[in-house]
């Protein structure tokens, strides 16, 4: 079976988040870039079990500018065994969609494996085009993958619970929390990413959106201290001052 | 404007109705009328009339697979705007709508547009954007509990609706229930009651429960505790688990790690109960009690039940 893991970059979780050119860009000075969690946690692990249990290839995409290939090769080093770079910067999902579908086109993938959000424009969108445009069905936040004769099984979050659906693959699929556990990259690892093709494309696409401008939330207030003996003043703030229940 | 609308038992569901009145107050805003757009067993209106829907259009058989659903909402918009919940359905049909109206698409947006953008969270809830659509036609999806019901409306005419949605391709075999006592599920709950590595062991939970069910809350947890074992998955809140943004989070023995606050920090009202005056939750919070948990949750409870006789 053959895999596309689509793959981001995000911010690390523990960064301080700034903005700079009039408060339109993201300020990357002084940020650790990660692979997004969603995508190598379970994504990228998930393609990488069910390429050991049944052979196949897995291949990482990620559409971006050169500031992107150290998560790239993190990636190569968790065990991907190509990676492929659209060399563009994306401002909105629909471009990155785009030029993920345009890759992903004829080259016979059985399966599209996505995060269900990047931790940064938390969109939860880019899967979804990417299946629309290709005419291919989609299953969005999968906690559970498994792939028998052709047909993925999978889990995923509804509210209120979990359903679980069949699908004939060719499919794209979005993964949550659940579908794998993480994976350290071990020096061999790391040695051999070093020599896997990193094979970067151009590309273009429009923007269907456009931010005007980032901001900050502003500071809460300072916390207002109830003594623990006090418990049950709690609950009448919450009543009458906050007027909550 | 169009509202894509999931039905449960013939209603429609909170998020929906939340998408309906965002829909019907960008409507009045632009002068013209809301519609929304069901498939499946439907009862009466499904309750949109109430929110200032005009016009329910119903498409007879019930579809599971988001790409058929998308078709239907596309096929039914012609030229208007879409307003979906940002659910776990919202998530996946939005996407494909915007690519059969070739449109731009907000997701997550949590307030009205103001003046040509529309805000939405974005660095998991650390700051906000607001977002221009490019195209005419724009979808949106609506960040649950963020937009309230609207209940001054009327009763909505309901008519029949055909689409060529294609084959399911996407089949559903099973569902499993994750609040089997009735709970509202997290992402919708206005009230949340969470704990976390502080109340040491699962045998624990009786006191967070008890919060609860005295509030009619849902309770929640931070992530070591899911990966541990103590509660299950569905529970854990943050950056990697639900986000949530309830009226009222109530976090108890949880150190307020920033992967954690990432997905509460837009609750309208933080309570922390730390043992440690120093835990960094509580420049997150609003009201704080420095003590034990084991102590000040039963405390809770009571002042809740008292409150209530
Ligand atoms: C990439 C990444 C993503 C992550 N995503 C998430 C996420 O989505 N959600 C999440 O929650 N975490 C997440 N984490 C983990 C996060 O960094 C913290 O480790 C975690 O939130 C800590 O959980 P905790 O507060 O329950 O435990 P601890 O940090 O151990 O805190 C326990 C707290 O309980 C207090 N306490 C002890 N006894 C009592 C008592 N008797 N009464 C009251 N208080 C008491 C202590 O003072 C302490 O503050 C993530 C981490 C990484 C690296
Ligand atoms: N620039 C990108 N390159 C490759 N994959 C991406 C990119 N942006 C998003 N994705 C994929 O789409 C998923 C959802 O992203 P988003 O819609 O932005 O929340 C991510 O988890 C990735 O798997």
């Amino acid at each position: 079976m053959n895999i596309l893991v689509c793959i981001s970059q995000a911010p690390d979780t523990t960064s301080r988040i700034a903005f700079t050119n009039g408060d339109k860009e993201f300020d990357p000075n002084g940020v650790q870039f990660i692979v997004n969690p969603y995508d190598e946690w379970y994504a990228l692990v998930r393609a990488l079990e069910l390429k050991e249990a049944g052979g196949g290839t897995v291949t990482t995409l990620t559409v971006g500018d050169a500031s992107t290939d150290p998560v790239i090769r993190k990636a190569l080093a968790i065990g991907a065994d190509a990676a492929v770079r659209v060399d563009f910067k994306p401002t909105d999902s629909m471009q990155t969609a785009r030029l993920i579908a345009a890759h992903a086109e004829g080259k016979g993938y059985d399966l599209i494996l996505c995060g269900k959000e990047t931790i940064d424009y938390n969109g939860s969108v880019v899967p979804g085009m990417v299946a629309a445009l290709l005419d291919l069905p989609y299953v969005a936040l999968g906690t559970k993958l498994e792939v028998a004769n052709g047909v993925a099984t999978v889990m995923r979050e509804v509210t209120g619970g979990e359903e679980e659906v069949e699908v004939t693959l060719p499919a794209v699929v979005s993964a949550a929390k659940g579908m794998a556990e993480q994976r350290i990259p071990n020096m061999r690892g790391i040695m051999s990413a070093r020599t896997k093709p990193l094979q970067v494309e151009a590309g273009s696409a429009d923007a269907a959106t456009v931010v005007r401008t980032f901001s900050l939330p502003e500071d809460k207030g300072s916390c207002k201290m109830i003594p623990a003996d006090q418990a049950e003043e709690l609950i009448r703030l919450l009543r009458e001052e906050a007027k909550v229940i | 404007m169009i509202a894509s609308i999931t039905l449960k038992d013939g209603l429609a569901t909170k998020g929906s109705l939340e998408a309906a009145s965002y829909a019907v107050a960008l409507a009045k805003a632009e002068g013209t009328e809301a519609v929304a757009v069901v498939h499946g067993p439907l009862k009466g209106d499904g309750g949109l009339g109430a929110t200032g829907i005009a016009k329910v259009l119903h498409y007879a058989d019930e579809l599971q697979d988001a790409g058929q659903i998308a078709k239907l909402v596309a096929a039914a918009a012609s030229g208007s705007s879409v307003i979906l919940a940002h659910d776990a359905v919202g998530r996946a049909v939005a996407p494909a709508v915007a690519v059969h109206l070739n449109a731009g698409l907000v997701s997550g947006v949590t307030e009205l547009p103001a003046s040509g953008a529309v805000r939405r969270n974005v660095f998991s809830g650390k700051a906000m954007a607001d977002v221009e659509v490019a195209t005419g036609q724009a979808v949106y999806t609506v960040t649950p509990n963020t937009f309230p019901v609207a209940a001054d409306g009327g009763v909505a005419a309901v008519e029949a609706f055909q689409a060529e949605v294609g084959e399911a391709r996407v089949k559903v075999k099973a569902f499993h229930a994750s609040s089997a006592d009735g709970q509202v599920p997290l992402p919708e709950a206005e009230l949340v009651v969470s704990a976390g590595r502080g109340l040491k062991g699962p045998e624990n939970w009786g006191i967070v429960e008890d919060l609860a069910s005295a509030l009619g809350a849902t309770t929640a947890c931070s992530r070591p505790v899911a990966d541990i074992g103590w509660r299950p998955h569905h529970e854990h809140v943050g950056q990697t688990g639900v986000a949530i943004r309830p009226n009222l989070y109530i976090a108890a023995g949880i150190s307020g790690a920033i992967q954690h606050l990432a997905g509460v920090n837009q609750s309208k009202v933080i309570v922390v109960i730390n043992t440690d005056p120093e835990a960094p939750f509580f420049k997150a919070a609003d009201y704080g009690i420095v003590g034990d948990a084991f102590e000040v949750l039963p405390k809770l409870t009571a002042a809740v039940k008292a409150l209530e006789a």
